[in-house]
């Protein structure tokens, strides 16, 4: 049953008497609710997504996989965990998760904020083309992977094969690294890298001195095939 | 006086021919693997191995110019709202912008239209060329997501999820700097003149259950108005295929490994998949026994040169074929026009395949803004629609023989092999027997 829309508070939709489908639909109509909370999500998946107005969307529980999947504009929050590739291909809005998040968190996400306030797991920002991320606790193995643009913020510690094959995006740390992915080094912290992790954190609401971070991106020695680096794919 | 001794005659090697040692001495002076467009060039086990068994008496012909033989197909018409009604069942596969020029693509695009089909795009993202001349645009979901963005889903007419491509399965994509332009690299998110390299698996779903729920996320987002195709490289298609359906897809896309590419490695498009013949039949064997042939429609591609190669396809079940290679060609890839510049190249008309290099004469492997212009998009898409036309005029003529009023109509009893081998794989009857390998 499709749920019903109050212009003055905040619209409820329980999932246990709505589905996914019609969800998505009222959020993708022109009546959509400016505020909507959605209760009882039981880990359904591609909640939330394809959203494309300044909504703000709130879950209480946990939800499945890609919810708030190329996000554009809206806010979604997740009280709970979210399952694979949450705002994964994002283009603009904020995506915060209050729990943690599983694998390909932001996967090739073009734009906009993705808050986990836990762990994400495996490839984390993998292929993300300029979105950006920050994950208040550890990050898996092989995150940011082959990662365009864009920047990673790790307030924890990072997995195995941190920034393989990475491109433009910037990586900072604040713990340890488990190893680095070929192609991916320590990078000098400079007065600019401070400042814009120092803003991307406030943003965040993450109360950490930017000064505590190591900053990693690309060497760029792989970015033309040679003979010599054939070890290194 | 004495008799000359005569001298032993040259003899070539089976194994260490001119080629192989060719080969061997450029893998020594470079270090590097040859890497090149197009697809397998091999001989191989192929449509040219079987036969149409025309009407006679014991079935009836259509009159040739006369009666009807219908051409349109139907696609993805089991969840989405919006299937597409093309008028032939040839398509133009996905090929890149990167790969392709602008004008190439508006040509594909134009060539398509006209005649009711649809195109495809590739790697890299929708450009608003070939959107703007494609009536029906298929948009590809690939692995490094380049370009991809929710407002173009939104502007295709059908979405594919690519998993593999015949001339490479399990093999990602790569684009050379050569290639790598401001355009192309703004499209892609990349540094100008970087090797791109495009991953291998999708970035965010590793198996067929995962897959499933990307179907899902793909119909949230496009309110289930776009037909889902998944298209594989073939391998094990009888399993992919499967899986695919099971998966959710509307339309599933097999690519043999006559299938073309932009650039990859000779050694990957040479030596891994398997011929279109061999997959077609296991591609409808899995759809029959899934109870949805031709409800979960099937597209064919690699290799598919003429109206036979399309009329014997269907024949062994397919709703339709694409092409890619042809398309070019009748674009103007490897035309005569461009001899001097091909032997400039080392290569020659009929033979070039160097579309990684971005030196393409006739400006359809290229994004050298003076090469483009050697393709004009009005001529090419004229010239693709012509050579559609004569496709669907022959595949006709061969399905009105075999008594047949609708191109779907041709059935696998109206094939005959020439040769075993093309008998086991297409799993029809060696011609003048009854007979088929490994079938009792």
């Amino acid at each position: 049953m499709a749920p019903t829309v109050s212009t003055t508070t905040p619209t409820i939709v329980d999932l246990r008497t709505s589905s996914t489908r019609e969800v998505n639909e009222l959020l993708s109509s022109p009546g959509a609710p400016k505020r909507l909370t959605i209760t009882h999500p039981d880990g359904a998946h591609a909640l939330a997504c394809g959203l494309d107005a300044d909504l703000e969307v709130v879950v209480e529980g946990h939800v499945g996989y890609y919810c708030a999947g190329m996000n554009q504009k809206a806010t979604v929050t997740v009280n709970g965990n979210a399952g694979v590739g949450v705002a994964e291909n994002m283009m603009s809005g904020r995506v915060h998760v209050r729990g943690d998040a599983s694998q390909s968190a932001g996967a090739t996400a073009h734009g906009g904020l993705l808050v986990v306030e836990g762990n994400a797991a495996a490839r984390c920002g993998i292929s993300m083309k300029g979105v950006d991320v920050v994950v208040g606790g550890n990050v898996g193995h092989m995150s940011a992977f082959m990662g365009q643009a864009g920047r990673l913020v790790v307030c924890g510690n990072a997995g195995e094969a941190l920034g393989d094959s990475i491109y433009e995006a910037r990586l900072y740390v604040r713990g340890s690294v488990a190893s680095l992915g070929a192609d991916c080094v320590e990078k000098e912290m400079r007065e600019e890298h401070l400042a814009e992790l120092a803003g991307l954190l406030e943003t965040a609401g993450m109360h950490y001195d930017a000064g505590e971070f190591t900053r990693y991106g690309s060497a760029r020695r792989l970015y033309n095939f040679h003979v010599d680096n054939a070890s290194a794919y | 006086m004495t008799t000359p001794t005569p001298s032993t005659p040259l003899r070539e090697s089976a194994t260490f021919d001119r080629g192989v040692i060719a080969e061997i001495q450029r893998a020594a002076e470079t270090g590097i693997y040859d890497i090149r467009g197009w697809g397998a060039k091999r001989k191989l086990p192929h449509f040219d191995d079987l036969l149409f068994l025309g009407a006679s008496v014991s079935r009836y012909p259509l009159e040739g110019y006369r009666e009807k033989c219908e051409t349109d197909v139907v696609l993805g018409d089991t969840h989405a709202k919006f299937p597409l009604h093309l008028d032939i069942p040839i398509t133009i596969a996905g090929m890149s912008f990167g790969a392709l020029s602008g004008q190439a693509k508006e040509a594909l695009g134009r060539g398509a239209s006209e005649v009711g089909t649809s195109t495809t795009t590739g790697d890299g993202g929708m450009t608003p060329e070939e959107r703007g001349q494609s009536k029906h645009l298929v948009y590809q979901y690939l692995p490094s997501r380049y370009g991809m963005n929710p407002v173009d889903l939104r502007k295709a007419d059908a979405i594919e999820i690519v998993l593999g491509q015949g001339a490479k399965p399990g093999g990602g994509g790569m684009l050379l700097g050569q290639k790598i332009t401001e355009r192309v690299a703004g499209m892609r998110t990349l540094p100008m003149g970087v090797d791109q390299r495009s991953a291998c698996r999708h970035p965010d779903w590793t198996g067929p259950d995962d897959l499933a729920i990307k179907i899902l996320e793909l119909r949230e987002i496009t309110n289930w108005e776009k037909p889902i195709y998944v298209k594989v490289g073939a391998t094990r298609t009888y399993y992919d295929v499967k899986l695919a359906v099971k998966a959710g897809a509307d339309v599933v896309v097999v690519d043999g490994m006559q299938g073309g590419t932009a650039a990859t490695q000779e050694v990957f498009i040479e030596h891994v998949g398997i011929p279109t013949l061999a997959a077609i039949p296991q591609a409808v064997q899995a759809l029959q026994e899934m109870g949805v042939h031709r409800s979960v429609q099937l597209i064919v591609s690699g290799g598919i040169r003429s109206g036979a190669d399309v009329a014997k396809a269907m024949a062994l079940g397919a709703d339709a074929v694409a092409i890619g290679t042809a398309a070019l060609i009748a674009l103007g890839d490897n035309s005569p026009r461009f001899a001097k510049q091909y032997d400039e190249l080392g290569s020659a008309a009929g033979f070039y395949d160097d579309f990684q290099a971005g030196r393409d004469p006739a400006g359809i492997t290229t994004q050298d803004p003076d090469l483009a212009k050697n393709l004009d998009p009005v001529a090419g898409g004229r010239r693709l629609a012509n050579y559609l036309r004569v496709l669907t005029m022959e595949a006709q003529t061969l399905a009105r023989a075999c008594g047949k009023s609708h191109l779907r109509n041709l059935e696998p009893e109206d094939l005959v092999a020439l040769t075993v081998e093309a008998s086991a794989m297409a799993r029809v009857p060696l011609a003048g027997t009854n007979w088929i390998p490994g079938q009792l």
